[in-house]
């Protein structure tokens, strides 16, 4: 055992006495940019060994989908079809809110794991294990709209918004990435928080799902009792799911795409600094 | 001589406590430097401060010349960290785990990929590769943990509590790879609880409690000054036990102690046992038992500071 530990590290004393003079003062943005990528590649090839994962954020959503259509659609919207092209883009905005929540229990996980101290004994940018995490999730949720996107078109989910159906499409899903990213502050704040990840989930149940469903992403709002009405009607997650129906489907999107972005906007001044500042804290 | 860990004046604060009261380190270039106490004594505060994962709240540390404060890029690069707090991630597999650190420290694909399975080879883990680490022995783990903290070529290299929890082959195993590191001129500050540890791996200790430093020397130097060993004798008669501790205490400067009719003192050479003996021989103390071992953490503590160790006191309460 010594003897091989030895030639391990053999070009240790070398190599070093290289390097001491030419130590990095700090990290260059390309560096931090490629240690987001490396850390975004740990996050996705977790996928590979856990296939719980997979089933959570590409089958949990496909069943989704065929429940409220299939299940639901007749009795909400007359007909599975007709009940397909309401709801399709607020299952997506669903899908992606509660797909936030894998940043804050992964970020919790790795806080609590002692992975996150790893990390930060490495010489690498500060803001590299928070940035490779939101982009590893970004790529989950892309997949997880292209995966709703294809699976509701072959049960005839149609693009609507003529002349330029990919143009809604595309504009629609940036949307929902552009609003998921403003949401990833909080998840990030709540992450540094919660004491586990098991807290985190907690959050998610108290929080994020009946955020989502005291919404108009699953029906129309004018069945609920008036307060809930008004409360739906200021709910970011109902502007989100008018801004994509506006996109895909039909009705006006100027007015709810840009109060979703202002929405965003807003989520992001507020909960950024809070979050960094915890984040900041708390590693 | 030059020094690759220097701090002055440690201070760390946690709400009410001080974990760490005014630390001052020395670590030698090239040597294994032990930071010996008990749970809860400031170790691995200290270790994190060092690490940069910690800012202290007074003093200042130095590593290869760099402060951790105002300089903790340079120290990240020069640094690496084993502890158990600084793991790995359990569902990626071993080889990925090191790959990951190699392509976050800047190495290309394939310098990363052959650094990793050298590192696996030489931790004999090859065979574990491709499996997630999840599914690794507890003493497979600690050798890839240790192997993360090298994959990076650190100059100094953080071993916080290397050994514990691990069942004594692990442990053998561990040291063995530690004594294999230090031929290769890294430094090494190592924490541990285990007195054996420290001595048998360290070529300086500093004893440290309740955030100081208690003692500093070799471990020689630390022996002889607390008594490596403790000899314990336990007379026919308990009528013959305050005989027993006036012989002792003539060889020794520490208070002997007596646990019902068992008398302990920590003695620093082998010699002290047949001239006990005989001394009772001579006085006609007939004994029962009579035993010289290593000494615990637990009364090397006590020699120097008059207590026990946190974690006794509260069992014996």
């Amino acid at each position: 055992m010594t003897t091989i530990s030895t030639t391990v590290m053999d070009s240790t004393v070398s190599d070093n006495t290289e390097d001491l003079g030419t130590l990095a003062p700090r990290v260059g943005p390309v560096e931090g940019l490629r240690q987001t990528f490396s850390l975004s590649w740990r996050t996705l090839v977790q996928i590979k060994h856990n296939p719980a994962e997979l089933i959570d954020f590409s089958i949990q959503p496909v069943m989704f989908l065929l429940l409220f259509t299939y299940v639901f659609g007749g009795a909400i919207g007359g007909s599975p079809h007709a009940y397909l092209m309401f709801a399709l883009p607020g299952i997506i905005v669903q899908n992606s809110l509660f797909t936030t929540l894998n940043t804050a229990t992964g970020l919790s996980t790795d806080l609590e794991k002692g992975f996150f101290d790893r990390l930060r004994s490495l010489p690498i940018a500060r803001f590299a294990p928070l940035s490779g995490r939101i982009l590893a999730d970004l790529a989950k949720q892309v997949w997880a709209i292209l995966l709703l996107l294809g699976i509701g078109f072959i049960l005839g989910f149609r693009i609507g918004t003529i002349p330029n159906p990919p143009l809604g499409v595309i504009a629609a899903s940036g949307l929902v990435l552009v609003a998921t990213l403003a949401l990833s502050w909080v998840m990030v704040l709540v992450s540094m928080l919660a004491a586990s990840p098991e807290k985190v989930q907690i959050f998610g149940f108290v929080v994020v799902f009946p955020l989502t469903f005291t919404s108009d992403a699953f029906v129309r709002t004018a069945s609920m009792p008036g307060w809930l009405q008004a409360w739906s009607k200021a709910n970011p997650v109902s502007l989100l799911s008018d801004a994509m129906r506006g996109l895909m489907v039909a009705g006006p999107a100027a007015k709810p795409v840009a109060e979703s972005l202002l929405y965003a906007a807003a989520f992001t001044i507020v909960f950024a600094p809070l979050a960094v500042r915890a984040f900041r804290r708390r590693v | 001589m030059t020094y690759s860990i220097v701090t002055e004046g440690l201070v760390k604060r946690f709400d009410q406590t001080r974990a760490l009261d005014g630390i001052d380190l020395l670590v030698r270039t090239g040597s294994v430097f032990g930071l010996l106490g008990p749970n809860g004594a400031g170790k691995t505060t200290a270790v994190r401060i060092l690490a940069t994962l910690v800012r202290p709240d007074g003093g200042h540390a130095t590593v290869c010349g760099h402060d951790v404060v105002s300089h903790a890029h340079q120290v990240r690069q020069l640094t690496g960290l084993t502890g158990q707090y600084a793991s790995v991630d359990e569902t990626l597999t071993g080889l990925e785990n090191l790959m990951l650190i190699g392509r976050l420290t800047g190495q290309s694909r394939p310098a990363a990929r052959s650094r990793a399975r050298d590192l696996l080879a030489s931790f004999r883990l090859t065979d574990a590769a491709d499996r997630a680490v999840k599914t690794y022995s507890g003493g497979m783990r600690r050798r890839l943990d240790l192997a993360a903290s090298l994959v990076s070529r650190p100059r100094v290299l953080y071993l916080d509590e290397p050994t514990t929890g691990l069942d004594p082959r692990s442990r053998n195993e561990m040291w063995d790879v530690v004594r294999g590191l230090t031929a290769t001129g890294v430094t090494v500050l190592l924490t541990t609880q285990y007195l054996e540890e420290a001595d048998l791996l360290a070529s300086e200790i500093a004893v440290i409690d309740h955030g100081t430093v208690i003692a500093t020397g070799t471990p020689t130097e630390l022996k002889a000054r607390t008594g490596a060993l403790t000899l314990a004798v336990r007379p026919a008669s308990p009528a013959d036990v305050p005989a027993v501790l006036a012989v002792v205490a003539g060889f020794t400067r520490t208070e002997p102690e007596v646990r019902n009719t068992t008398v302990t003192v920590p003695v620093s050479g082998e010699d002290v046992m047949p001239a006990v003996v005989r001394r009772l021989d001579d006085i006609g103390v007939t004994v029962a038992e009579l035993t010289l071992r290593g000494s615990s953490l637990d009364e090397v503590f006590l020699s120097l500071t008059g207590h026990r160790t946190e974690e006794l006191e509260g069992s014996a309460a």
